[in-house]
């Protein structure tokens, strides 16, 4: 007798959310993104349809990364001073789905770079590339809430996703996103409460931004807690199936600014000999982080090292095959 | 917990005036508060006093579904005006109720397998309401063994142990705690569970505070649905604090307004 395969039957499915425009939408892109739809848990292709592939996203910064390991300049280090000729070579070199801009350049000890300036950068990546855009301000929210309004005024009519809104801190860029039509990034600290809680509250300001909030639930890099970052998707996602509409929304994880503050990716070979050398180690741990969150439901992963990027895109090839 | 709204029934007398003159304008604006409040299913009831029950049946089932997509849960004695019902539903209805008699049993499984309806099953007989948990086990168990007879799997019922007043038969009180429990324990699927939340408290001075700490001690002891006023923002304010607790929900700040509005 044939063995039945027990299957779960979920009551909900995640949102979808489309990122970028085309010029027959308002944009410039060459075409859009449409992340999240999950109806089962991730590539359980037999128990629910799994419509879009998770997204492998590459991070450019508007300056330059010193901060970043020294292995990346031979990657980045001819276009890194550009952030349109970086995205450029992100893009058309290394397959990347998605460029997130990281507007560093704004951050008061950084550059300071005005509201204006930063909406020039991210008008000339967007001129360089035709994939859609995640932007990210500086990480400070009293000058981040300055550059959101400007930014996606420029930017109207493209579908960015912007960010981040936190629930200290959400109004300004949640109104910059419902005045413009772009897509919000709602970030909570490893808490679930606060995660739906935030997208509460963004729901509250406007009930169209409820389909528009990708949430970033703050990811931890392998062996830096990523047991608990994952635990919470994992809930969020189950939630979400079961029901729970403020927790139905796609998931974003910032893995490659995560996996390279380990130390394990970054201690130099003639430092650690028995760990292996320094960039193939690196990448590894960057590679292993992404692999752990597509099991755990992410659908846009912010990657850093063109070689883990190659590596995830043929797992999840892999992954999206049917199974059913 | 599944919330079925209780309001509208013949035995208010706003809606027995508005069948009475076939203006739906009550009817109508107790199905949308319900359901703005929270409510899962809305009850539909003609009342004791209605000479002509399927007729009134009908019509409260279409003015009602004219401005709510709730699923309906048909409550009767009388199975004609049920059924009669149940051909104009545009979901999958509840049938309300049915006692473990075998004729009654076998004219409402019936129905209910050709309409796909889910059923309200009483834990009581021709000889009235057990006084004990055991013996509400024993009918529950034949309510769902004859169920089972007619092709309608164990989780299509909601069997209701049946709660008396409490100050007239407090010590029915938990036996039906122990029954909720058991209940759980006669077939795999489980058949579910529902309480008609309001007679715990009938004659009673605190009757909503009563309604409301019944509800979420039944909760904690497996119950699945209740028969309720959905209006009673205290009362739903106190079921959903009970899915936090028992791990149902995941917790935010705004819990109470998730759990009402999640069907809007």
């Amino acid at each position: 007798m044939a063995v039945e395969i027990l299957k779960e039957k979920y009551r909900n499915k995640v949102g979808e959310v489309v990122l970028g425009a085309t010029s027959d939408q308002g944009g410039t892109r060459s075409h859009t993104i449409t992340v999240g739809g999950e109806e089962a848990l991730p590539f359980l292709h037999f128990e629910g349809e799994i419509p879009n592939r998770p997204v492998l996203v590459l991070e450019v910064w508007d300056i330059v990364p010193t901060e970043w390991n020294p292995c990346f300049e031979k990657h980045y280090g001819d276009v890194w001073s550009d952030p349109a000729a970086w995205a450029r070579k992100c893009v058309e070199e290394f397959g990347a789905e998605m460029i997130q801009i990281r507007l560093k350049s704004a951050d008061p000890d950084l550059g300071d770079s005005s509201p204006e300036d930063c909406a020039a950068i991210v008008k000339k990546v967007l001129g360089a590339v035709g994939v859609p855009l995640i932007i990210v301000g500086c990480g400070k929210p009293e000058k981040d809430n300055l550059i959101y309004n400007p930014i996606a005024e420029a930017a109207a009519g493209e579908n960015l996703l912007l960010g981040v809104a936190e629930l200290e801190n959400y109004k300004a860029v949640t109104s910059a996103c419902m005045a413009n039509q772009h897509n919000i990034i709602a970030q909570s600290p490893i808490d679930i409460n606060i995660c739906k809680q935030l997208n509460i509250l963004i729901a509250e300001m406007s009930t169209a931004m409820a389909n528009r909030i990708i949430v970033d639930p703050t990811i931890a890099a392998l062996g830096y807690g990523i047991e608990y970052s994952y635990s919470i998707m994992e809930r969020a996602r189950n939630g979400a199936l079961q029901g729970d509409k403020m927790l139905a929304m796609p998931m974003i994880g910032n893995v490659g600014l995560e996996a390279w503050r380990a130390k394990e990716a970054n201690s130099p070979t003639e430092d650690e000999p028995g760990w292996g050398e320094q960039e193939e180690r690196g990448l590894l741990w960057e590679t292993t982080t992404a692999m752990a969150y597509l099991q755990s439901g992410i659908d846009i992963l912010v990657m850093r090292h063109p070689e883990a990027l190659k590596v995830i895109k043929s797992s999840i090839d892999d992954l999206m095959k049917d199974n059913s | 917990m599944i919330i079925i709204g209780e309001r509208i029934n013949g035995m208010f007398k706003d809606i027995a005036q508005a069948i009475k003159d076939q203006n739906p304008a009550a009817v109508q604006e107790w199905a949308r508060k319900q359901e703005h409040n929270g409510a899962h299913y809305l009850d539909i009831n003609v009342g004791p006093s209605s000479a002509t029950p399927i007729e009134a049946m009908k019509w409260l089932v279409e003015v009602t579904q004219e401005v709510s997509d709730l699923p309906l849960c048909l409550d009767s004695t009388k199975y004609d005006a049920i059924e009669a019902g149940l051909k104009l539903c545009k979901r999958p209805a509840m049938i309300n109720s049915v006692p473990a008699e075998m004729a009654k049993m076998e004219r409402v499984f019936a129905m209910a397998a050709e309409y796909g309806a889910e059923v309200v099953a009483l834990a009581m007989n021709e000889e009235g309401i057990p006084k004990d948990a055991d013996s509400r086990i024993a009918l529950a168990a034949e309510l769902v063994a004859t169920a089972d007879a007619f092709g309608i799997a164990p989780d299509m019922l909601y069997i209701d142990p049946l709660v008396l007043p409490c100050n007239v038969a407090q010590d029915h009180g938990p036996e039906v705690m122990r029954t909720l429990r058991e209940i759980k324990l006669i077939s795999d699927p489980a058949p579910k569970t529902v309480i008609g939340l309001s007679n715990v408290s009938q004659g009673t001075k605190n009757r909503e505070l009563i309604n409301r700490t019944f509800a979420v001690m039944a909760m904690a002891n497996g119950l699945d649905a209740g028969i309720v006023d959905a209006n009673d923002d205290e009362l739903m304010a106190a079921i959903a604090s009970a899915r936090i607790i028992l791990n149902m929900d995941i917790y935010c700040d705004s819990y109470v307004n998730v759990f009402i509005q999640r069907n809007r």
